[in-house]
């Protein structure tokens, strides 16, 4: 199997890829970055928070394309389980017919494409839970 | 008037839009000898300068505007605050004032964004031909197109839809946004120094091409060149001036100036709400004044999805109420709270860093009874309010002169 890279730290791949957070020992705020201390306390110690996979589309976009050639994208703010998280709606059509607040959601990943090292770049994204 | 109350002296702003044979420090200097001709003041009367050029902040707008309307020595601020530079222009001359340092001062935002595009695109991807972590997500490609969008129509998009879930609304939300659109641009009609004048119905502004839905072009505000400038008084040094200037000038009852304090999804989505709340109760507080008192009312429309959720961070409706209070139409010009009777940013335009004194200039307009045909009849209080994403909320509430 070729060599796999995730597309942020934050994203664990593996058999079941999920998003990890730092999070403070103190206030127990959750940042998906590099933190030199919490935003919300101050706090300058953190831990590694495993997220859920699962959750809701608190609100949602579907910005035009504007290169020739490439998709309409539907970025969307989740709640994974009380912890938010942007992404992207994929795996269903980008039409407002199609996407609803409230819609449940959970977590996938697909590759981005391969370096001339032939390292796969590994991004998630969002799909419907039917 | 009070020895420490701060007055708008004299007010200006340019015809917003295109201006390809003038530069940005004509522009600024347009606005600032038209300020301070319209306080009957020069120059040799301001104890300092703050100006703001967001495009353009390394170089030093407020020094290169002396170059042009005079070079006295007087401390300068060049100021940035993404949309609210123009904002923390004002807000720095008022603190010097209130802090004893002077008794007169300029305030100064100038912009040239014509045919800049969409702000806040980013497009980074790898440098190298092996995918490198880099930044502080360890990102190995640009976010744009991967994992949301930083592109402003998209953000504010989901600021608007994010109230939608919190306050579910059973109606379509495409046409409510494009509604409050068509109010907007109905209003600009009444603006010749609006970019765009022209009435759109709520079927022509859906009809516009989308950018990031809800917000179809017409519900963007237009990137355009124009400045404003204010010149600010003590009513100390208020009182030693004419009659017709002291008619003229107009209370500033509150300037408040916030950023945005920690909330849970505040690294996934600006928070735009908490800060602009903040705001606005600081503001009403110092003030003395309600919302139910406001006769006019600008606010920071970068985008129609914005105006709906500051009708509620500005407490012009009870929490949760933005759409109903909307669809009463209280928001109108024949409103009970008219909000953005100069077209707002969609019409109007948005030069950044002038937009946070040319929506003050609005409310001095009607405030002095000289907006012509789009006066609000008997305007004695009014409220300006901008929002530069980071973030920074300015809040100003103004007050007639009771001469």
């Amino acid at each position: 199997m070729a060599q796999q890279i995730p597309m942020v730290d934050y994203l664990v791949l593996g058999d079941s890829p999920h998003l990890v957070a730092n999070e403070c020992t103190d206030c127990g705020a959750k940042f998906f970055d590099r933190r030199n201390a919490c935003a919300s306390c101050g706090g300058t110690s953190f831990k590694k928070t495993d997220i859920a996979t699962e959750g809701e589309i608190r609100s949602f976009t579907i910005v035009t394309a504007f290169i020739p050639g490439a998709d309409n994208y539907v970025p969307v703010v989740v709640d994974l389980g009380g912890t938010s998280v942007r992404g992207q709606l994929i795996n269903t059509p980008a039409e407002a017919a199609n996407i609803a607040l409230g819609q449940k959601v959970r977590l996938t990943t697909y590759s981005i494409g391969a370096d001339t090292a032939g390292t796969e770049a590994i991004n998630y994204g969002f799909e419907p839970v039917n | 008037m009070a020895n420490d109350d701060i007055w708008i002296l004299g007010i200006n702003m340019t015809k917003f839009g295109k201006h390809p044979d003038k530069d940005v420090v004509d522009l600024a200097s347009e606005a600032a000898l038209a300020a301070l001709a319209d306080g009957g003041v020069t120059i040799k009367d301001m104890g300092i300068l703050a100006a703001g050029n967001l495009m353009g902040a390394a170089a030093g707008i407020g020094q290169q505007l002396q170059k042009q309307i005079g070079q006295t020595g007087i401390p300068v601020f060049n100021v940035a605050n993404a949309c609210a530079t123009g904002a923390t222009a004002l807000r720095t001359v008022i603190m010097a004032i209130k802090a004893g340092e002077c008794d007169m001062g300029l305030a100064v935002g100038v912009e040239k964004l014509s045919g800049a595009g969409m702000l806040g695109a980013g497009f980074a991807s790898a440098a190298s031909d092996e995918w490198t972590p880099a930044g502080r997500y360890g990102a190995v490609s640009g976010f744009e197109g991967k994992l949301g969008t930083d592109m402003m129509p998209g953000v504010f998009a989901q600021v608007g839809m994010e109230y939608l879930h919190k306050h579910p609304y059973d109606g379509a939300d495409f046409e409510l946004f494009a509604g409050i659109s068509a109010k907007n641009h109905f209003n600009s009609t009444m603006n010749p120094l609006a970019a765009i004048q022209k009435d759109m119905s709520v079927e022509q502004i859906m009809a516009e091409p989308m950018i990031a839905y809800p917000n179809t072009r017409a519900m963007c505000s237009a990137n355009s060149d124009g400045a404003a400038a204010a010149v600010v008084v003590s009513g100390e040094k208020l009182r030693t001036l004419s009659k017709e200037q002291q008619k003229r000038a107009v209370k500033v009852s509150a300037s408040i100036l916030t950023s945005d304090p920690y909330q849970e999804a505040c690294q996934i989505l600006p928070d735009v709400n908490t800060l602009t709340r903040a705001a606005a109760k600081q503001a009403y507080e110092l003030a003395g004044i309600g919302p139910e008192d406001l006769d006019l009312v600008e606010l920071h429309d970068c985008f129609a999805t914005a105006e709906l959720v500051h009708y509620d961070n500005l407490m012009l409706c009870g929490e949760g109420n933005a759409v109903d209070f909307f669809l009463s139409g209280a928001t109108t010009r024949d409103g009970k709270t008219p909000v953005n009777v100069s077209g707002g940013l969609e019409s109007k335009g948005h030069p950044i860093a002038a937009t946070g004194i040319a929506n003050i200039w609005e409310i001095c307009y009607h405030l002095r009874g000289e907006a012509g045909a789009r006066q609000i009849e008997g305007a004695k209080v009014g409220l300006a309010h901008v929002i530069g994403l980071g973030s920074a909320c300015g809040v100003h509430i103004l007050e007639k002169s009771g001469l």
